[in-house]
């Protein structure tokens, strides 16, 4: 069973949402990078675009294919993680611990509304 | 009314094995069991082993068996020695690609042909309905054949070693019926994967030893995910990317298989006016620029006009570079020219290149 942390939250689509600030740090859950093997390939917006929340901001690729990441919140992107140019399969290593970018979010009341741990567990097992 | 899943006679072994499975041709198929780059890897290092039991298998029977064969054919099997396997395709009239396959030439009267398996039922219709007047008997014998693909440098040495059969004089693209188990097994020195490597035909009993002796020898099983990545490589086709009904072998740049000074076959006349007047589009090679990989199905661009679309597209595993095969229109599919593959909201500089992307290794 793929591992689900507490101290964020999380969309259906299988991004996770953790809060510093009024900044949302985003990446995608441990269960969704198992589901996509070997990542060879992470597509990311660049520093400055607007996002809505529900919004296409990039794409994760394994070898075999490419899955839209999809903004679970709005605000503009403040910062790309860059290291995963070079290093894309460090997602594979550790879901958790490696963002994807970062958005100053315009409206918290999305993060709120995002699942928790608990209702996000339950999603992936009903997958 | 959806068709049920099909599962091959290996199923419960894929399931044991912890694979990732997914439907594909009407079969529930493993994708990966480990992952695909470590399992390319393997084929291309070593060997692996592939359950390709899916594929179809018709045996074509009579006094009339070589020109039937040559009459739905590309390729020419004429006269050919027994035991010579042939690659090729069967066309509509229209050019259009029927099917891609092999054909094993058992003697004059015996042909034994194999097929994708998601074309099976459409290709057996087409070639019993174009039979009329042919002295032959035909026989889908799909249900009955297992099949297993056992790749990489160290083939040769594993079917020796392992399963104890003696393949050392099977040449590139021959093959031989072995009594073995008590029943008539074809081996053949084939593939899918631009290694040396061995496909075995038998019984489903026999195909379930087969796998279990190389399990046991710790040979790496390998799932369709990597037979993709390792057959796009080496520029090998597949059938509903490279070839497809529309497509004919001269678009997709196989014309080397396509034998028009044959006295006939199916498609023989707008094949023919297809090579001497040319075609409008073909299939080409593209190298990116960058680390965006290009998937089925995006367009190609020359100064935001559409000119293509990729019909296979990989980061390649064995070189690292963003690479895909595109059909083109001319004159955009000349060697070097510079086009833009869209990939979501952005455009990637390409260049067309041969279609090879890493060099087979074949022992012939």
């Amino acid at each position: 069973m793929a591992k689900v942390m507490d101290d964020r939250r999380y969309a259906e689509s299988h991004e996770w949402v953790k809060i510093e600030g009024d900044i949302a740090v985003i990446g995608i859950s441990d269960y969704a990078q198992h589901a996509l093997g070997d990542i060879v390939y992470v597509d990311m917006p660049e520093v400055g675009d607007e996002m809505q929340a529900g919004e296409v901001f990039g794409a994760v690729e394994s070898v075999k294919a490419a899955s839209d990441l999809i903004c679970p919140v709005s605000g503009e992107v403040v910062e790309i993680n860059e290291a995963l140019e070079d290093a894309p399969e460090t997602v594979n290593a550790d879901a958790f611990d490696t963002w994807i970018i970062k958005v100053r979010m315009t409206d918290a009341a999305e993060y709120d509304a995002l699942l928790d741990a608990a209702a996000y567990t339950q999603l992936c097992e009903n997958e | 009314m959806a068709e049920e899943i099909k599962t091959t006679c290996l199923h419960d072994r894929h399931v044991d094995l912890g694979a990732l499975m997914s439907p594909f041709a009407g079969y529930d198929m493993p994708i990966q069991y480990k992952g695909i780059t470590e399992e390319h890897n393997a084929v291309r290092q070593e060997v692996g082993v592939f359950d390709v039991s899916h594929m179809g298998e018709v045996r074509v029977k009579g006094p009339d068996a070589e020109k039937f064969v040559n009459h739905i054919f590309v390729n020419d099997v004429t006269g050919a020695p027994d035991g010579q396997i042939f690659y090729g395709m069967m066309c509509r009239e229209d050019g259009g690609t029927v099917d891609d396959l092999l054909v094993y030439k058992v003697n004059d009267n015996e042909f034994f042909l194999v097929i994708n398996a998601s074309n099976i039922d459409k290709d057996v219709a087409w070639i019993m309905s174009n039979a009329d007047g042919f002295d032959v008997e035909i026989a889908d014998e799909s249900l009955y054949y297992g099949e297993v693909a056992v790749q990489g440098p160290k083939a040769e040495e594993t079917m020796i070693k392992v399963l104890g059969i003696p393949v050392e004089d099977i040449k590139f693209y021959n093959f031989r019926t072995l009594r073995l188990d008590d029943e008539d097994v074809i081996v053949s020195r084939t593939g899918y994967t631009g290694e040396d490597g061995f496909e075995i035909y038998g019984s489903h009993d026999f195909t379930r030893k087969v796998w279990d002796k190389l399990m046991e020898a710790g040979v790496q099983p390998c799932g369709l995910g990597c037979r993709d990545t390792l057959r796009f490589e080496v520029g090998l086709p597949l059938y509903g990317d490279e070839l497809t009904d529309e497509i004919s072998p001269i678009e997709a740049s196989l014309s080397m298989f396509v034998k028009l000074d044959k006295p006939e076959f199916i498609g023989k006349e707008a094949l023919a006016r297809q090579k001497a007047e040319g075609v409008t589009r073909r299939i080409v090679g593209l190298e990116l620029e960058g680390n965006a990989i290009p998937r089925h199905g995006y367009p190609v661009e020359v100064n935001g006009e559409v000119v293509g679309e990729i019909t296979t597209g990989y980061r390649s595993i064995s070189t690292g570079k963003s690479v895909a095969m595109a059909m083109i229109k001319k004159p955009f599919d000349k060697l070097g020219t510079e086009v833009e593959v869209r990939i979501r909201k952005k455009t990637f500089p390409a260049k067309v290149v041969k279609k090879r992307f890493y060099d087979k290794s074949y022992k012939k």
